[in-house]
């Protein structure tokens, strides 16, 4: 979805003269809604939040002729650490997303869209909402289109911060106007979403990546990325590296060529340690690990890990693990919403736990303590926080025991309680934007 | 804030039907960002205005972590300190925030100027570290940079 940033590519002038909106009003004139369901179902098109659900199936279970309404979300509420590039698209491409969705929402009969943005977020939520209001002015929105009967209002929701809320059903039930606890499936949010009737949540960057399919064709978006993983992936790259940033990359690319070599590798010229590949509820992948991989689903997860929402953090050698997973605990019992029990009081444990350990308080079996909580997570709350908890726990505890059990013992970490690079000061000089 | 009514008179009519529960949030954000925070009379006149249980509005309040019920500092100094935060030096933000201004976590200035408080992740990970001021975001932190914003915000 190539998408080169001008300093105006926010606005709907210079979107339209990119022939931005033609495809939509084509949609409208020329295709049924099935029809474009069918183009995107054929394209392979995985979601881009984190789960990599096909989209088009998400779609086909929504009924067109079922006499109540339906509603489309786009999941704007970007709060995986680590993932900044649904940020990327709000700030430079905003009506790429409201083209997207108004050709979802067609597809779907939807007559009311919302994107659920997070609330922390200002210039991404000032430039979504000044291209909503753009399209609102130019009659794309709120008032039927010509030679048509559909209409479409969009609303922009803004969160007040709670990462649950980036959980679909979390995200509904805060659209809802009550606290995001998330909901039991079934029924599906496709069956019974907001307000209990039929919904279609994807990410900001799956709708944005609509247009180009129905525009160019399924055939057109396949023969970018892999079979399993057609098109392409934002990665937002953060930590220890050079040249941090957004990169969109095609599905399939060289894992440790995109690190060395895009992303400039280490900064100060240290070695890689490990990498979090998907946001940090993903499996931290070691230096070696990486070598072989490729940057497509398939790949990561056959190394035990995702890519999930393409938030990769790059860590050096000489970072402390320890420290690393007590910032992580720290988040996730933050964050936990309270409704089940193992997530609730399983995350306080996680986070009082590490913490000891790294006063120096720390006892022999708390490394099986921290497991075996993470376990009693997995499948055993409503929603993927608490599993994904336990599997970054259990993650870092898998590779990096001796670490912990050299904190418990001797009372300090085993390379110097660092998270910044060795010898760094804490702005790193050499960084340059991606 | 019947002053704000018209304003969500205007926001209801984007909504489906019969949704008055889900301007709830909107409706809370816009107090607050007019009075700094929201009061009890405020929650008074919401549950008159949507029609929806008292409870829900509680609720809501007391669950969002960026939603309050009594006012805080002019400025608000918000530091993460999330991953990719702390891999570039947060807690050095952290403590010399602390170390200018006087203040912890959580406390605000005896003068009413400031107020700090430690944040999770931002999407700010690729331009750490961040401090957000009230809704600005200033990335790429460095020493000097925070101190220079920190004078800006004194005057």
């Amino acid at each position: 979805m190539t998408f080169p940033v001008t300093a105006d590519s926010h606005t709907l002038a210079a979107y339209r003269a990119r022939g931005g909106y033609a495809t939509f009003e084509k949609v409208v004139r020329d295709m049924r809604p099935e029809q474009v369901t069918q183009e995107v179902a054929a394209s392979g098109l995985l979601g881009h939040g984190g789960a990599a659900f096909p989209a088009g199936r998400k779609w086909g279970v929504i009924k067109l002729n079922d006499d109540q309404p339906h509603y489309l979300c786009s999941n704007a509420d970007e709060g995986e650490p680590g993932t900044f590039k649904d940020r990327w698209i709000l700030e430079n491409a905003p009506h790429l997303l409201v083209e997207g969705m108004l050709i979802a929402a067609y597809a779907l009969q939807v007559r009311h869209a919302f994107i659920y943005i997070r609330g922390e977020f200002d210039l991404p939520y000032r430039r979504i909402a000044g291209a909503v209001e753009e399209a609102y002015a130019a009659g794309l929105l709120g008032a039927p289109i010509t030679g048509s009967a559909f209409v479409c209002d969009m609303i922009v929701y803004r969160g007040a911060g709670s990462y649950v809320c980036g959980e679909a059903s979390g995200l509904l039930t805060s659209i809802e106007g009550k606290k995001p606890y998330p909901r039991n499936r079934p029924p599906r949010l496709t069956v019974r979403g907001l307000y209990q009737r039929p919904t279609v949540v994807n990410n900001v960057e799956t709708l944005a990546n609509i247009t180009g399919i129905v525009r160019d064709g399924a055939a057109a978006f396949r023969a970018v990325g892999t079979a399993k993983s057609p098109g392409t992936q934002l990665i937002s790259i953060s930590g220890h590296v050079r040249k941090p940033g957004v990169y969109e990359v095609e599905y399939g690319y060289p894992f440790a060529k995109f690190l060395n070599e895009d992303c400039g590798g280490i900064v100060g010229g240290g070695k890689l340690k490990c990498v979090i590949p998907g946001g940090i509820s993903t499996k931290v992948l070691t230096a070696a690990e990486i070598e072989p991989l490729t940057l497509d689903h398939a790949s990561v997860a056959g190394a035990g890990s995702g890519l999930g929402s393409g938030g990769m953090i790059v860590i050096a050698e000489g970072t402390c693990m320890v420290r690393l997973l007590q910032v992580l605990a720290r988040f996730y019992h933050h964050e936990s919403c309270g409704q089940c029990t193992p997530c609730r009081e399983g995350m306080g444990w996680l986070h009082k736990i590490v913490d000891r350990i790294v006063a120096g308080l720390g006892e022999p079996d708390d490394i099986d303590r921290l497991i075996a909580i993470s376990e009693a997570n997995d499948g055993t709350t409503i929603c993927g926080m608490g599993d994904a908890a336990g599997y970054a726990t259990v993650g870092i505890l898998a590779k990096y025991r001796d670490e912990f059990e050299h904190w418990i013992v001797h009372g300090r970490s085993k390379c110097g309680g660092r998270l910044e690079p060795q010898g760094a000061e804490w702005a790193i000089p050499e960084t340059v934007d991606g | 804030m019947k002053e704000l009514h018209a304003e969500f008179d205007a926001l209801r009519q984007r909504f489906p039907p019969q949704s008055e529960s889900s301007l709830v949030l909107p409706c809370l954000r816009r107090i607050q960002e007019e009075r700094g925070f929201v009061a009890d009379n405020d929650i008074d006149e919401l549950v008159a205005y949507l029609g929806v249980p008292r409870m829900q509005i509680e609720e809501v309040l007391s669950y969002y972590t960026q939603l309050r019920r009594a006012p805080i500092g002019r400025w608000h100094l918000q530091a993460c300190r999330n991953v990719a935060c702390s891999m570039r030096g947060a807690e050095g933000v952290v403590a010399q925030i602390g170390e200018r201004l006087g203040i912890a976590p959580g406390e605000t200035s005896e003068d009413g100027r400031f107020t700090l408080s430690t944040v999770e992740c931002l999407g700010s990970c690729g331009t750490a570290p961040v401090v957000v001021v009230n809704e600005t975001y200033h990335e790429n932190l460095t020493p000097e940079k925070l101190d220079a914003l920190i004078e800006r915000l004194r005057r």
